[in-house]
């Protein structure tokens, strides 16, 4: 019975907290983007913009959803369903640090643990396709079928490179459950480079990190290869037709699917929770030192406000990072909060790559998006795998 | 027949997996002998090999074997190439005579 | 719990497979497949066949049906008309169907009624180790001769694609 009133409250915290993250992941990449371009970005609903994906959460919901007279309403309302349910569904695999123990139950901080679980991943992200295809079709309007038909053939071609260069790290670990794969990767060599798969192993697979990368890029529609939603192409691809919270869905699944794929690159290349150098040399204080560095410069700058609201907002939030470094400082919650901040920066760190990169580059063309895939990523990936695996065979 | 205080202490007769395999399958053929449209065609055969799937399933769990597994691999990789060439052979059918009707693609009989 | 999870999934194979036969739509066939093949892969899983469960899910539903999806959106294939069916399939198509459908329960009752039961985890020989040794150990010619099978494909549908250029 306790089992699941403890998978109960697990789902439940792990919904809430990857909903708000998704939300605040858009103000993120609008700050992000914004300083990139020195400007400012959402600034004025609450401090810094802080409270802007609460109005526009209200502002979706609130909206009249506009459905075309055209349409195939079962379809056209069944896809942006799809799209999140699948974008959502895979986190329910992905393990984000060791155990936790609260008096007498001990519980891992994972939904659940399957071992086929980087199988399932790539199955959910396989039919997370039909809500793209499906949108494109059922809004019966040119530039949407455009945008449909343009995701179902990238998805499918970047499929296979994405496959290619799982199947290497995989090769190495033996194993596809998702938390061994992790523990495969615990420890240093020569006591201090860690034995992640993108440094270690008898192949370090930083060929198939980048595959991996370049890969997820295509995958998650982002750009440089957003062509299913390519806005001065096709307007806005296969949702055009879509408003309120349809659109939102669309919107949330394309989030939740950059999480989805930076949490297996964190998982299988970067070491998932195992900090960068040993315990040993301070790695535990890495954290408390960044909170308490951002604490820092919000009481400075709360003491000398460049704006009039400064002088109230800082100070509150160096107090909030004061606190959770002496949280993190905190013995008893060391074993559990070290590994989820290592999960967390890594998980985080690959999303802001996602969004430097959107500041960055140009969207390619389709023919160029297409023969990469193909000409280019693919053998990579399939030479990467032989290597990989004469390397592993030499090995044993 | 299992009477059904044993089915809910023992599981499910691997007899009832073969009957919904039997079911699927002769809705697969009963689909590839209505429909008319091409494409609807191909894909109750599709219908029909996942039909046989599940019994190739059912009894490698029979036999506690991983044979029968193996078999449904082998069956999803040719119908994987099966799509394939059959979809290609569909786009090129239609760009020649432009329909998806199998009734009016009967040059062999004029 | 098993029989819970097998009545509500081979409904959904059951009522899907209808789907894919009844519908005038290929698109709603198509998706009404992709339905089918997401039970039986539940069904799979509580067989011990995780893997091929998952395969399933990544090779039919993940790319065969995409691709069926993708050809019926580039076609733009519409509705399917009624007309020019024959009497005689009118009229003898469902009965005869049942009676064969009958015809197989029966046997297989005769035949497989003592097979054994299922019950989840009584069967775990599914894994991804034990698949890859059967390949390649006992199936190593099979295996091979499939990956000339799919080179023919690739190239068969390849110089389909390339005539109509011309």
């Amino acid at each position: 019975m306790a089992f699941y009133i403890i998978s109960l409250i697990k789902i439940a915290l792990v919904a809430f907290i990857l909903l708000t993250v998704l939300a605040y992941l858009q103000w993120v990449e609008r700050k992000v983007i914004a300083h990139v371009q020195v400007r400012m970005g959402p600034s004025r609903v609450g401090p810094h913009g802080l409270l802007q994906p609460l109005a526009d959460v209200i502002k979706l919901i609130t909206k009249e959803g506009v459905m075309p007279p055209q349409v195939n309403v079962f379809f056209y309302l069944l896809a942006p369903f799809l799209a999140v349910f699948m974008a959502l569904i895979s986190i329910s695999v992905i393990p984000f640090g060791t155990q936790v123990t609260i008096g007498p139950w001990t519980t891992q901080l994972q939904l659940t643990d399957v071992n086929v679980g980087i199988l399932f991943l790539l199955a959910v992200s396989s039919m997370g396709v039909y809500g793209v295809a499906l949108a494109g079709w059922a809004s019966n309007n040119k530039y949407a079928l455009l945008g449909g038909l343009r995701s179902s053939a990238q998805m499918i071609s970047y499929e296979l490179p994405m496959s290619f260069s799982i199947a290497s790290p995989l090769l190495i670990a033996g194993t596809l459950s998702l938390r061994d794969i992790v523990n495969a990767q615990a420890g240093y060599n020569f006591g201090f480079l860690p034995k992640w798969l993108i440094f270690a192993g008898p192949f370090p697979q930083v060929i198939s990190f980048f595959v991996f990368m370049i890969a997820a890029f295509a995958e998650t529609n982002r750009i440089p290869f957003d062509l299913p939603e390519a806005e001065n192409e096709l307007v806005a691809g296969f949702h055009v037709e879509y408003s309120s919270m349809t659109f939102a869905s669309f919107f949330m699944a394309e989030y939740a699917n950059m999480v989805t794929v930076c949490s297996i690159a964190t998982l299988l290349f970067l070491g998932g929770w195992h900090p960068l150098w040993p315990a040993a040399y301070g790695s535990n204080f890495v954290a408390p030192a960044i909170l308490f560095i951002a604490g820092a410069l919000c009481i400075y700058h709360g003491i000398n406000p460049a704006r009039p609201f400064d002088r109230y907002t800082l100070p509150v939030f160096g107090l909030v990072f004061f606190g959770l470094t002496a949280l993190m400082l905190f013995p008893p919650v060391i074993p559990v909060l070290m590994p989820l901040f290592w999960f967390l920066a890594k998980c985080g760190f690959l999303l802001f790559v996602f969004i430097w990169i959107r500041a960055t580059l140009p969207r390619f063309r389709y023919d160029q998006l297409m023969g990469f895939a193909w000409k280019f990523l693919f053998p990579v990936a399939l030479l990467n795998l032989l290597v990989t695996g004469l390397a592993v065979a030499l090995g044993h | 027949m299992p009477d059904a205080l044993a089915v809910l202490h023992n599981g499910v007769p691997i007899s009832w997996y073969l009957m919904l395999s039997a079911v699927l399958f002769a809705l697969g053929v009963a689909g590839f002998l209505f429909r008319r449209n091409i494409i609807t065609v191909f894909m109750c055969i599709e219908l029909m090999l996942n039909a046989v799937n599940l019994s190739f399933i059912a009894f490698a769990n029979v036999h506690k074997q991983v044979s029968g597994q193996i078999f449904v691999f082998f069956v999803m990789v040719v119908a994987a190439a099966e799509a394939a060439v059959g979809l290609a052979i569909i786009l090129t059918v239609f760009k020649n005579r432009s329909t998806l009707n199998i009734d009016e693609i009967s040059t062999l009989k004029n | 719990m098993d029989l819970f999870f097998f009545v509500l999934f081979a409904t959904v194979a059951v009522l899907s497979a209808i789907s894919v036969v009844v519908q005038r739509h290929p698109i709603a066939s198509a998706l009404s497949l992709v339905g089918v093949m997401a039970s039986l892969a539940v069904l799979y899983l509580a067989l011990g066949a995780e893997f091929v469960a998952m395969v399933q899910i990544i090779v039919y539903a993940g790319a065969v049906m995409v691709l069926f999806v993708f050809v019926i959106m580039l076609l733009n294939a519409g509705a399917e008309e009624r007309r020019g069916r024959s009497l005689t399939a009118h009229l003898l198509g469902v009965p005869v169907l049942i009676a064969f459908l009958g015809l197989i329960c029966y046997f297989v009752q005769r035949e497989f009624a003592n097979a054994g039961f299922m019950k989840f985890g009584n069967f775990t020989g599914g894994s991804a180790q034990s698949i890859g040794l059967a390949l390649f150990t006992d199936y190593l010619l099979p295996f091979e001769i499939t990956s000339v099978l799919i080179l023919i494909a690739i190239l068969g549908a390849i110089v389909l694609a390339r005539k109509e250029m011309d």
